[in-house]
């Protein structure tokens, strides 16, 4: 039985692999593929079986950004200081490296592996009709404000969280709460730099109705845009029902806020 | 046969009666036309297993033989049959335009009146095979020009095809009725406008996947008013907006329209008015599948698909939202054919509603259903013989959503008949393939596309030979594979072994050394096709097949490890065949063969190469 073939799947660093094809041959250990192929299989970047140097085929570095770029974009420029990804839970190691990659994924890798390197797209790889490949695009660059984990029933659920007058906007993955409470809480931790005044610490026993109440405190409304594109008020409907249609989440505040959620008004006159 | 034949007391004049004593039987013939020329005179009563029919019986008899693979055996049996088809066959298909010349088909075949043509090799669909390489159709047009002016049909598919071509397709052949392309590239609209002007006998118009230069939609305004005996028109692929007018018009003067394939721009409420005419439909094509509002009742838009009692085929619903899905329902119980691979539903929206498609038989899908909805396929559609599952974002590495092995085990219990299966995904396990293929043994197409390169199986992190392996030990009626993932010289062991009816085999990332591609030259004996791309295969491998490629349509490798030495041995060797390589942009090293395509021939080298094509 012919042993497997040591595929390097480490990328475009591949240039010291031999063309000959008698010398790709290597005789792989026991433990080796296990450890070889654990890396590979998790790998996130596709370098190429290098079989012959000049025989490859043209690589052509893929849209996405490597994570080196991502720490220079704008929207990751908060995420590698202080505590502020603290308060996500235990995702923040991901999540300060890009808000694209699934954090779930990341915990097979050891936690001491790297980054993975700027992606490299094969040509023709997947085998796609270009009709297809286009229409796809088209369709993606449509919902761009749609998260993936909105298409399919996945391990996590990103949406961008926006705060009225905030500087940024935060991303949040919305599968790890299990009800409004913990969404609630959440959200107050994450922009309570933001809030003037009075956060309101969480109650006991919120159910969902409260959760207006919550952000009452700087008179905020939460509210969510749905899958046909309504803003809605965030509580008004089950749990579940409401990660499966939420793609995003706006905190609205001051006056645009009052007059929108019926118990602040109520709580306004009940000052006065 | 009848071993007592009597005379037939009706014909007034024969002209031959032949009587042949044969071991087998005694046959008895009379030519009735005494103005057809003889096939021959010769009274034989002798034992030869030979037997002699004039020429016009066997030609009558030959006519109703459409299988072109049975033509070709028929004129193999002698020189009387093979003239006999020559002059019976109608239809001609070639399965690589540069196999042989169409001067060569012209002389053989004088009474086409329908021709399929394929050209380009298969991988360039995804972009390996560089612009301007040929397959032109315009010479083959020019012969059949005089060749066949009545020719009624055109089917193309990876040809290149120019305006002027559809210019001089559509002014040459008076009587031409049906053009159909898929994957072609280099024509506009501007050559769709030609067609739809001058061929005034137009019964079908298939515009699939091509790489056209749209221009806009005022082609569909140029089909005549006069023009009613359109069957076919698919412009789903086009993304211009047609005259909305002019196709309600249209789609109403053509009563006998059986297929119609809208594109995107066609509302709902469009549609809606184009079914109202056209209720005998058998196949439709949705345009958008999504509206702000719906002018008319919402009862009328859910009875829009109840009277098309035809319908078996559906396909576009792009952008189809659960709101307007119902309205589908009425239709889906007599649906064979559902292609759902341009709408991005979610698993829910799936099961309800492949919950009314009891008759399913072909099902196409995007990976956006997931696990979840690949189980409802396989809880409500026992009769499924073929699924596709598409990939919604196939180059985001960083995604891992889609569908797993468990999504493709859940279809294969369910449905039992499935016989084709195209499964993109990012994870498999090779226990997961054998399960399938125990449940699934009639598989005659497996093409299963794990979209990293050379992943093991995710769970033992094994190679997934054995996956392969019991797919070709248990289905043994496949003619068709497409293998990826982590994989071994092994499993070309298995193909070679066991896989005695495979005609078409596509490999990408595999095997470790040349023994894998000579196992499977050595051990199928009905390859065809054989397509390789970033494989360890070297020269020897290339050479093994010596004996075999003169027996096969082509062999495509590229990114392998074969010299150029080795390709100018193959074409030395072996004359019939066509040696080309295509040679890199940056021509780095020129001792190796970047790309290789070998096919056997009988029109010689090709004399329209471009320059990056050598002919070894």
């Amino acid at each position: 039985m012919s042993v497997p073939l040591e595929h390097d799947y480490i990328g475009l660093s591949d240039a010291s692999r031999s063309s000959d094809s008698s010398s790709n041959i290597t005789s792989v250990t026991e433990t080796q593929p296990n450890s070889v192929l654990n890396f590979k299989a998790t790998e996130l970047s596709l370098g190429l079986p290098g079989f012959s140097k000049n025989g490859g085929p043209t690589i052509m570095l893929g849209a996405k950004r490597g994570f080196a770029d991502v720490n220079l974009d704008g929207s990751g420029k908060w995420a590698l200081k202080g505590g502020s990804e603290a308060q996500l839970g235990g995702f923040e190691k991901s999540q300060t490296l890009t808000p694209d990659v699934k954090p779930a994924e990341d915990k097979k890798k050891g936690s001491g592996s790297a980054p993975p390197s700027a992606k490299a797209q094969v040509v023709g790889w997947p085998p796609i009709r270009s009709f297809r490949k286009n229409t796809m695009a088209a369709n993606s660059s449509k919902n761009a404000d749609v998260t993936e984990g909105n298409l399919a029933s996945g391990g996590c659920l990103f949406v961008k969280v926006s705060m009225d007058g905030a500087p940024y906007l935060r991303k949040i993955d919305l599968k790890i709460y299990h009800n409004y409470t913990e969404l609630s809480k959440a959200l107050e931790k994450m922009f309570s730099c933001f809030t003037l005044g009075n956060g309101v610490k969480g109650r006991e026993g919120l159910s969902e109705s409260n959760l207006k109440d919550l952000l009452h405190g700087s008179e905020c409304v939460l509210t969510y845009e749905d899958k046909d594109g309504d803003w809605m008020l965030v509580g008004d409907v089950p749990w579940e029902m409401f990660i499966d249609s939420c793609k995003r989440l706006r905190i609205m505040k001051g006056s645009e806020a009052i007059g929108l959620a019926p118990r602040s008004m109520e709580k306004c006159k009940n000052k006065i | 046969m009848d071993p007592n034949p009597k005379r037939p007391k009706t014909v007034d004049r024969v002209d031959s009666v032949e009587v042949v004593n044969s071991s087998e039987s005694t046959q008895l013939l009379c030519s009735i036309d005494p103005n057809r020329k003889r096939a021959k005179t010769v009274d034989r009563v002798d034992s030869a297993e030979s037997t002699q029919f004039p020429d016009e019986v066997l030609e009558r008899v030959l006519s109703l033989i459409d299988s072109h693979k049975d033509r070709s055996s028929v004129s193999l049996v002698c020189k009387d049959w093979y003239n006999a088809e020559r002059w019976s066959r109608r239809h001609v298909f070639i399965g690589n335009c540069y196999s042989v010349s169409p001067e060569i088909v012209a002389a053989r075949f004088p009474r086409i009146r329908s021709v399929t043509i394929k050209g380009k090799p298969r991988f360039s669909d995804f972009n390996l095979v560089p612009e301007d390489w040929g397959a032109d159709i315009y010479p083959w047009l020019s012969v059949f020009a005089l060749a066949y002016p009545f020719l009624e049909e055109l089917r193309l598919k990876r040809m290149a095809v120019s305006d002027e071509s559809l210019e001089f397709l559509a002014t040459k052949f008076c009587n031409f009725k049906a053009l159909s392309l898929l994957s072609c590239d280099g024509f506009s609209t501007d050559g769709l406008k030609a067609i739809a002007t001058h061929c005034k006998n137009l019964t079908e118009l298939d515009i699939q996947e091509n790489g056209i230069d749209d221009l806009g939609g005022h082609w569909l305004s140029c089909f005549p008013e006069t023009l009613t005996s359109l069957e076919v028109l698919n412009f789903a692929s086009l993304n211009s907006e047609v005259s909305f007018d002019a196709l309600e018009k249209l789609v109403s003067r053509c009563k006998s329209l059986k297929v119609l394939k809208v594109n995107r721009n066609i509302s709902l409420d469009q549609l809606q008015k184009l079914l109202s005419h056209c209720p005998q439909l058998m196949e439709l094509g949705t345009g958008a599948f999504t509206q702000e509002l719906i002018s008319g009742p919402v009862t009328e838009f859910k009875n829009m698909f109840s009277n098309c009692r035809n319908l078996i085929t559906l396909s576009g619903l792009w952008d189809a939202t659960p709101l307007y899905l119902p309205v589908i329902y009425p239709a889906c119980a007599r649906l064979t054919f559902l292609n759902l691979s341009y709408a991005t539903l979610r698993s829910d929206e799936l099961a309800n509603l492949l919950s009314h498609c009891k008759s399913l038989r072909r099902l196409w899908l995007l990976d956006t259903v997931g696990d979840k909805g690949l189980e409802a396929v396989g809880s409500c559609c026992p009769f499924l013989e073929e699924l596709r599952v598409f990939p919604a974002h196939p180059f985001d590495q960083q995604i891992f959503l889609g569908v797993t092995e468990s999504g493709f085990v859940s279809v294969s219990r369910g449905c039992p008949r499935l016989r084709y299966v195209l499964y993109f995904c990012r994870q498999m396990t090779n226990a997961a393939v054998a399960a399938i293929a125990k449940n699934c043994p009639d598989f005659t197409h497996f093409r299963l596309c794990i979209m990293n390169p050379g992943q093991p199986d995710y769970l033992t992190k094994e190679p997934m030979d054995e996956a392969f392996g019991s797919i070709v030990k248990t289905c043994t009626k496949l003619q068709r594979l497409a293998i990826s993932g982590l994989l071994t010289d092994r499993t070309f062991e298995y193909i070679g072994k066991y896989s005695k009816n495979l005609e078409t085999l596509s490999v990408a990332f595999a095997g470790s050394s040349d023994l894998g591609m000579e196992y499977v030259l050595q051990g199928c004996p009905k390859l065809r096709k054989l397509e390789i791309r970033d494989c360890p295969f070297g020269n020897a491998a290339l050479l093994s097949g010596l004996t075999k490629y003169e027996s096969m349509r082509s062999l495509w490798m590229s990114a392998c490890n074969v010299s150029m030495n080795a390709c100018r041995a193959l074409a030395k060797e072996k004359p019939r065949l066509n040696v080309e390589v295509i040679r890199d942009e940056d021509g780095a090293d020129d001792s190796q063969a970047h790309k290789v395509y070998v096919y056997r021939t009988v029109a010689g080298p090709r004399r329209d190469a471009p320059p990056f094509v050598l002919t070894l």
